[in-house]
């Protein structure tokens, strides 16, 4: 945008020019990309998982700002870059959803719904009937 | 009241405003998305068309994107009233931590003591980057 002539509310009609600058129009497609992902992500992921994960874009701006642009990062930059990976590690440990909780069910419930699995799948063998490993 | 005590509780309402839409539109979105299901089995089952059609006839997607929409323009009339180092640090790091406390009372997300560790070494490390 900086490389665009002044643009007025007099003259909307530069405005929409200027979403077909190349440069323009390829962050406009990435953006696009980005807001897909991020929907596909939370179609699957809680909000509290996504968010901060999503976060680390700071960081890939930062380094880009570094390498390519050659600006200045300053030690606290640095640090927040430092901050910012260890909470994105943190939370990817975690699990991606929340489970929902399970439905409290009596013994005999419990029981049922075990006889109806092993009926369902004669092959399958519960932890407690597998021999132990030589 | 002073004027610099109006300013400083100006500065905190269109701030708050910003946090507040943005904090909704994020909710209701994620609230759309989870009722919708996983978008990558619904493109495996009907294809991308399925897909973003199941995402555009969903009303509340489309109230998720009109609280962000807002929270977008309450950003810029902020940053036409306040500095861009006060108020996109504070935006921004703000906005994680009240995500966190909505997706733990909305959507009864588990926001364990991981989760808590997160959001605040972001929010801190974004202030930082921001500032």
């Amino acid at each position: 945008m900086n490389t665009l002539p002044p643009i007025s509310l007099a003259h909307p009609a530069t405005l929409v020019a200027a979403v077909f600058t190349p440069w323009i129009a390829l962050g406009i497609a990435l953006l696009i990309g980005f807001f897909a992902s991020y929907l596909t992500a939370l179609s699957w992921a809680d909000l509290t998982f996504v968010l901060p994960a999503t976060a680390f874009g700071n960081v890939i701006v930062a380094l880009f700002a570094r390498f390519w642009l050659h600006e200045a990062i300053s030690l606290e930059r640095w640090a927040g870059i430092a901050l910012i990976t260890i909470g994105v590690g943190f939370v990817a440990q975690g699990p991606a959803l929340t489970e929902q909780p399970a439905v409290e069910l009596s013994s005999d419930e419990s029981r049922a719904i075990a006889a109806s699995r092993r009926v369902e799948d004669p092959d399958a063998v519960s932890l407690t009937e597998k021999e132990p490993v030589q | 009241m002073t004027t610099s005590t109006q300013s400083v509780w100006s500065a905190v309402a269109m701030i708050a405003c910003v946090v507040i839409c943005s904090t909704i539109g994020e909710v209701l979105t994620a609230a759309a998305m989870k009722s919708i299901g996983d978008l990558d089995d619904i493109r495996a089952h009907s294809g991308l068309k399925g897909a973003i059609r199941a995402v555009v006839t969903c009303p509340l997607f489309f109230a998720g994107v009109g609280f962000l929409a807002l929270a977008f323009f309450s950003l810029l009339f902020a940053l036409n009233h306040l500095n861009l180092s006060l108020v996109a640090p504070a935006c921004a790091s703000l906005t994680l931590v009240t995500n966190a406390v909505a997706g733990k009372i909305f959507l009864k997300e588990n926001v364990d003591r991981r989760r808590w560790t997160a959001a605040v070494l972001v929010c801190i490390g974004v202030y930082l980057l921001a500032h």
